[in-house]
This record gives structure tokens, sequence and C-alpha cells, in this order.
């Protein structure tokens, strides 16, 4: 067997699917070993079915695969569901004693191992510790050590007491012991190996929650909504430990409008929703570009339109990230490609949002939301955190800011499109602003020039930070291959993975993974440099391969997935190879 | 915060474009006038607007104030007071913005109980768009859009506030300036949310909501000896249909603003230059 193993856990939600999913998560990241988990999840809350993966190596793991190695089914349904990527050898743990699973005989090739989940649960002080049960026959049947659990047990179940957590860890070893003792453990030749390391494991939500608060984020309003409420979720407790504030608004309109006034009362402020969120904030989008606010608007995508498939994958946002709301609005789009990126993305959009004082899209999506990942806790140094506030003018530096009349001048047109800024309570700085055209002063104006000088100042700081800023891309495989491949967003993971599939069938591959939409790096060199383009994204259309044709005026050619699953790594390699071998076939 | 301030600081050099005789002059006046006699200065007060005549406000007043979209103006004002407690948040919206596209939020502004103050100017009709029934335009109030009036209840934005558990309710006549000034001032001084309905009648386009109607019919609640601390006194005088009233007509004296309930004492703009000094420990939490 492989040292890479797939795990996963399926039943019906309301099962405790995904602390039971974690607890594995964080005990094979505790025992040093990567970890990308991901979840397959129905928008009801009980019922339905619901899973959620490991996928786990002593090398970092970027994706997911189609493979499973160890499958703990609490229903037949999850058999069933997972059929494509269990194997010759795979094993599934079911509780044979019950209703739902007393029929179930194991597929062909594959070893099923019946294990009284329940009654050795009861054993051990509660029913309810089925699925802990089933993780210590899984440890049992992967080699891996049972007290690697203990630590995760403790810190899921801590603050329900020591005995809850007692409990736990009996119920884990009744389901050791079965294994030991009932079954022919030489049937399994799993045999997962620990290291030394100390990794951290956390989601992309998470991450974007974290890098919020090294970047001094005070103020956060939204509304839940899946995906993005566990950014509220994580932010909620821990923003006040730092003097901030997590408001829950009443809708997205409240929300957008809450974090705005904070912003404009000085506060970095952020708010976070998806798609149909996004819609709802539009309006007061223009009003934060107009009025030249500071804010970090974060989109989580998930699939649409309309309500679409809510907890399910797509990257069909961008259009509207870029283009959406009425008039020509100045802004920036960063999206992150990975769940570390999503830290550190999110310090950089402060940034840039108080430095041009410029509304700011932090785009995640479903697949990078939810699916935590192992990192080297370096990876979020926080001692390298930069703090950018733009020209913010205390009450000293106010003077050469004043028109002819002592009035503070907001919009003054300077030459970098980026003006002046005082925060409500400084001395002398008494100002407006309004989403209505305006003039240096904040008045409303409807003078032609005016109009055109402050369009144009606006505008101006998009084009400053096209010079001042690096909208690079991140770059993996051969650059000197003939194929080029871009993704944006969550693909990165499967496409760094996809290489070495490819790798192995002799195929190179120039790969770019782009974080920034707008403004973007120009890919006109790269992409003349390569004899096949392919772009990769998550939805139907291929938005962002509208946006490089447009962008470099080539042709490209698009792999595209809207089923609501992500991209996995052998997937891609196999369309890829697909895409290259159409393009090789002559017309007859 | 000065204690010289006279009202007339709280004035822009932008001459008002209503209407000759709008009863929003005296509504701006009081808010003025109010600021200046708790000790506010433009520096430390942050007005906000939505959209409409009301909205015009942040233009001639001269202060810290954002101009927003329509019926947004309260949240963005709540984001105000919970970034910087010392800035005296003041709200101003017409019965368009506040009461109609803005209805979601006035309820949850009079539930959350933040510290600020609301002015609302109902003239009962909308004026910028020229003339169509608003949400408080009586049910035979006829305009362009419903001809036959508009045959449905009009809001009553006092009992929306009681219902909302509002600490302080009020409501004023933009004409009477005294009076108009002391219950504004009142409302500023409220530690909550301090709501304050202003008839403020529309010249051009409601010949029915007039000054004189208001004149004629207005009763005073200081002169009825009514105890703004008495809520069920307040519900009566709220669902009197047949009486317009000015004065305090709630207010909850215990009274505990959402700021204080949540600790929002300082001012968020203030962060260090890099990550705060223990978030570190917001990785170890991963471990």
């Amino acid at each position: 067997m492989p040292d890479d193993l797939n795990w996963a856990i399926g039943g019906e939600a309301g099962d405790g699917i995904n602390s039971t999913g974690k607890i594995f998560a964080q005990a094979l990241s505790r025992a040093g070993r990567h970890v990308f988990t991901s979840k397959d999840f129905a928008s009801r809350i009980r019922g339905g079915y619901t899973a959620y993966k490991v996928r786990s190596s002593t090398e970092r793991v970027e994706s997911v695969v189609d493979r499973l190695d160890i499958l703990i089914a609490l229903t037949q349904r999850t058999v069933e569901e997972n059929m494509d990527e269990l194997h010759e050898g795979s094993v599934i743990i079911y509780d044979g004693e019950r209703t739902m699973m007393e029929d179930f005989e194991a597929p062909e090739g594959m070893i099923g191992l019946p294990v009284p989940l329940k009654r050795l649960a009861e054993e051990a002080g509660g029913a309810l510790m089925q699925n802990i049960v089933a993780l210590g026959a899984a440890c049992e049947v992967a080699n891996f050590p049972i007290e690697n659990l203990d630590e995760a047990l403790e810190k899921r179940f801590g603050d329900k007491g020591e005995s809850i957590v007692e409990n736990n860890r009996q119920a884990a070893r009744f389901g050791e012991e079965h294994v030991v003792e009932e079954l022919d453990h030489d049937e399994f030749d799993y045999d997962i190996e620990t290291t030394d390391n100390d990794y951290v494991l956390l989601n992309g939500d998470e991450a974007i929650g974290m890098g919020a608060i090294a970047a001094g984020c005070r103020f956060y309003s939204g509304y839940p909504i899946t995906p993005a409420t566990d950014v509220m979720e994580y932010l909620k407790g821990r923003l006040e430990r730092y003097g901030g504030h997590v408001m829950q608004a009443e809708d997205e309109l409240a929300a957008i409008n809450m974090a705005l006034g904070a912003a404009r009362a000085g506060a970095r402020s952020m708010t976070a929703t998806s798609g149909p969120g996004i819609d709802l904030m539009a309006e007061t989008f223009g009003l934060v570009a107009t009025s030249e606010t500071p804010l970090v608007i974060c989109d989580v995508m998930r699939s649409g339109p309309s309500t679409g498939m809510p907890t399910k994958q797509e990257q069909g946002d961008l259009d509207m990230l870029l283009y959406g709301g009425h008039g020509e609005i100045p802004r920036f789009v960063v999206a992150p490609t990975t769940v570390s990126e999503c830290f550190h993305k999110t310090i950089e959009a402060f940034n840039l949002a108080e430095k041009y004082q410029t509304p700011v899209y932090l785009v995640g999506d479903l697949a990078l939301a939810v699916s935590e990942q192992t990192f080297e806790p370096e990876e979020f140094d926080m001692d390298s955190v930069e703090i950018d506030r733009g020209k913010l003018v205390d009450e000293n530096e106010i003077d050469s800011w004043l028109d002819d009349s002592d009035r503070f001048q907001p919009h003054f047109p300077a030459a970098d499109g980026i003006s002046p800024r005082t925060l409500p309570g400084t001395s002398g700085g008494a100002h407006m602003t309004t989403g209505l055209e305006h003039d240096e002063l904040g008045r409303r104006t409807e003078e032609q020039e005016v109009r055109i000088e402050q369009v144009d100042k606006r505008n101006q700081k998009v084009e400053t930070a096209k010079d001042e800023e690096d909208w690079d891309y991140r770059e993996f495989g051969d650059s000197d291959a003939d194929t080029l491949v871009l993704s944006w967003g969550s693909n990165e993971g499967a496409m760094r993975e996809a290489i070495g599939f490819l790798d192995e069938a002799d195929i190179d591959i120039r790969f770019l993974s782009v974080p920034y939409m707008f403004p973007r790096p120009d890919l006109t060199e790269e992409i003349e440099a390569a004899d096949e383009v392919i772009v990769v994204e998550c939805n139907a259309t291929g938005q962002f391969a509208d946006v490089v044709e447009g962008d470099t005026l080539t042709r490209v050619k698009r792999i595209n997935k809207y089923n609501g699953v992500r991209f996995k790594a052998d997937e891609l390699a196999e369309r890829i190879t697909e895409k290259l071998d159409a393009a090789q076939e002559v017309p007859t | 915060m000065s204690s010289d301030v006279r009202f007339t600081d709280f004035k822009s050099d932008k001459q008002p474009t209503w209407c000759p005789g709008c009863g929003d002059f005296g509504t701006m006046n009081g808010m003025m006038k109010a600021l200046a006699n708790t000790g506010n200065d433009p520096d430390n007060t942050f007005v906000v607007a939505g959209i409409g005549c009301s909205g015009k406000i942040g233009t001639y007043m001269h202060s810290y104030a954002l101009h927003g979209v329509h019926g947004r103006a309260l949240p963005v004002g709540i984001g105000v007071k919970s970034a910087n407690p010392d800035l005296e948040v003041m709200v101003s919206g017409g019965d368009g913005d506040g009461y109609s596209i803005g209805a979601g939020h006035f309820v949850h502004a009079v539930r959350r109980n933040m510290d600020m103050t609301y002015v609302v100017m109902d003239n009962r009709i909308y004026g910028l768009t020229k003339g169509q029934a608003s949400p408080t335009s009586r049910e035979d109030f006829e305009t362009a859009t419903t001809p036959d009036g508009p045959k449905q209840a009009p809001v009553n934005p006092l009992a929306l506030a009681l219902a909302a558990d509002g600490s302080f309710i009020a409501q004023s006549f933009s004409s009477d300036a005294q009076r108009h000034t002391e219950i504004v001032q009142q409302a500023v001084e409220h530690d909550g949310f301090g709501f304050v309905n202003v008839y403020s009648p529309c010249v051009t386009f409601n010949d029915v909501d007039t000054y004189d109607y208001f004149r004629d019919t207005i009763v005073d609640l200081d002169e009825e000896d009514h105890d703004p601390t008495d809520r069920d006194a307040a519900e009566a005088k709220i669902m009197d249909d047949d009486t317009e009233y000015q004065g305090v007509i709630y207010q909850d004296e215990e009274s505990v603003p959402y700021n204080e309930r949540h600790g929002l004492d300082e001012n968020m703009a203030d962060i260090p230059d890099g990550a705060p000094e223990d978030a570190t420990d917001l990785v170890r939490e991963f471990y």
C-alpha cells in the first residue's frame, strides 16, 4: 500500500460526520502527517448523504484524488456514493448489527469489516460514540497508533469534562481491540508512517479570518450564508480579544453598509458573503468606491445562479466581481489559490483597500473554504505582517490639505489619484463623502469638468496600483514546456498534483496559478511562448478564459467543470491529456 | 469639543436646494442646535443620510458626514458608532427612506439600541420624485401613482419603534422650532437609540398635511401630564389615530445601549503597525 492514505466517513447529516472526520484529520496532523480534507454535504440540517474525506501523506497533499482506501460507512448509500473511488483491497468498516447495514456485503475485491459500532459505543458509555469506535477500528486497520487520537479527542470533547474524553478514548480502544481480536489482520497491509513534524490544520475561511485579525481588521459585519459563514464564526469571539466586534446584520445590505460606516470611522473593516449576498451588496459597492472608502468584501463562491446549489463548488462569480454594479467602478479583485494564500492575500487586501481607498473583492470558493489542509506553522508568519494605512492625515498635517476657505479636501485630485484621508474626530478635518458625483470637498456637483476630473482621479488609483504593486502569478512545472495551463482559485492544488501524473506520462506542463483577477498579470508573453494554452476553471462558460483571451488576443482551450464538485488531480491530468490529444488530431 | 460652538458652525457654505418653505429647513436647524447645545462640534460629529430631500442634509451641514444609498443610512450609522464610540452619530432620513425601503433596518436599529440619534423628516409624500404616495401617506391621499389613494393603512413608525422595544420614542413638528430642538436634544442625550419622527411639511406636493393642519391639530404631551416612562401610557398615545402628538412619548431610563452591552469603548481606528503582539496564539489554535 502506498504511504498516501485516503480515508472517509459517510452517513446522514446529523450523524456527527464532520466532527469525526475532523478528529481523525487532527490526529494525523498531530502525528506529523500532511492532511487534505474535503466535505460532501447537502443543504439540510438532518438526513441526506454527507461525507468527510481525509487524504494523508508524509508528503504535502494539495488535493483530493479518485481513491478511497478505508471507508467508514454508516449507511449503505455511503458505499454506493463512493463506489467509483473504492478499489480492490479497500476496507469498508460498517456496523453489521445495525438495520441499515445488516444485509451489507462488501463488493467483490473489497474487504467488508463488520464492527459492532453501536454496541461497543454503549459499552464505552453511550451510543453516540459509535463514530469514535469506528475511528479506533480505522486506526488499527491503518496501523496508525491509536494514542494519536487522544489529543484530538481532548481537543474536541475537553470542554465537556474529562470523563467524556475518557469515555471516547475507551470507545476508540474498543474499536481497535475488536479489529485485533476478531479479524484477520493479515488481510490489511496498511502501515502509515508518523513523523516528528508539527503542522497546523485549517481551512480557507479560517485562514481568511486569521489574516483579517493579523491585518488589523476590527469590525466585521455579515449575514450567515454558506460557505462564507465560517469566516464570521471564526472571527466571533476572537476579534473581540483585539478590541474589535463582529456584528450579525439583519441582511447583506445592512452588513455592507455597517462595514462601510465602520471603515469610514477608521476601522479596518470587512464583510464576507457568497454570490447571492454580493448581488445584494452591489449598490453599496458603488458607494464604497465613489466615497473612496477602504473596504474588504469577501465572496466565497458557490454554485449559482440564484440559490443554485448552496453547498457545492463553483467559480461562477468572476464576471460579476469584475464588472458588477452600475456605472464604472474602480476596484481590486484578489483571489487566493491555497489555504495559506487566503491568509496572506487577506492581509494584502486590507493594505490595498487603505492605500488606494478602494473596495477590494477577496475571492474564495467553496472548495478552498471548507477544505482543511496542513501547513508548516511558519507559513502563517505573524512577524512578516506589514500594515500600510495609506495617506492618513492627522491634525498636524491637515493644513496642507485645506482649501482657501480652510475646508478639508477629501477628494483632492492628486496626480496618483489618491487623496489625503482624515478620520472622524480629527480636528479641522470635517468633511462629507457621498455617492453623488462631487467636487474635491465632497459637495455634490454636475459640472462637466469636475465630473471628468473625479472619474479620472478614481480610475487613476488603479493605474497607480498597476505600477506600484506586484500583480504576479505562481508558477509550477516546467517553465520551458510547450503546454501552458492557467487556473485561478482552488484549482491550484489539484493542478500541482496533476503535473506529477502528467510527468509520469512524459507530458511536460508549465502551470501558472493566477491570484489577481484585477488588476492581473499580463500573460501575453507566456501565452505567445506556448504552443497550447489551456484554462482550467470550475464554471460552464470559462469566465477567466474569456478574460485571458481578451487580454492577450489569443484563443485558448478550456477545461470546465460545473457539476458542483471540485477538480481532482488524476481527473485533471486525464482531461489535459485528452485536450492535447485532440489538439494533435489533424482533420482529414 | 469646545464649549463655544454655535449652531451655525454646523452650517456648510452650500445653500439648500429645498423648496422655499420646506419643513426640512426647520428640522435641520433643530438638529444643528441640538448638537451644539449638547456640546458637540463638527469634528466629533458624524451625520449619515440616505436618499431623497432629507438625504441632502449632509451637504448643508458641516461635520463628518456620509450621504449613502436609499434606505441604508441606519446601518452606516451603526458601523460608525461601533468603530468609534467617541463620535456623536446622527442619522437622518425621510419617511420613504426610513419606513419603506429602510423599514427592515429601522426595526433592527431600534432593537439594537445603539447610542445614536435618528431623525426622520416625515412629510407623508415622496417629494424629490415629484409627489408619489409614501408609507405614511393617508389611505385616501391622491397622487399620480395612487389616483384613488393608496387604499392601505399608513405605517405608524412610533408603533413599530415601540413594538421593537425602542428606548426613546418622540415626535416633533419642524415649525415649532423650540420644542423640536428640545426634543432632538433629549434624543441626543438619551443613552441608546433616540428616535424622533418629525412632521416636516412638503409645501409643494402635500396639500393635506400642511403647516396649518399641524398647527391646528398638534397636541403637546407636556401639556397633557404625559409620563414618558409609562409604557402603557405611551402605547395609548401611539395607537391614538385621531391625534397628532409632539413630545417625548416613551423613554426607558434604564436603557443600556448596544455599544455598552458589547463593551465597544475603544476607537477601532487604532491598530498596531504589524500583527497584534500575541497573534501567534491564533496560529497555535490550529495545532
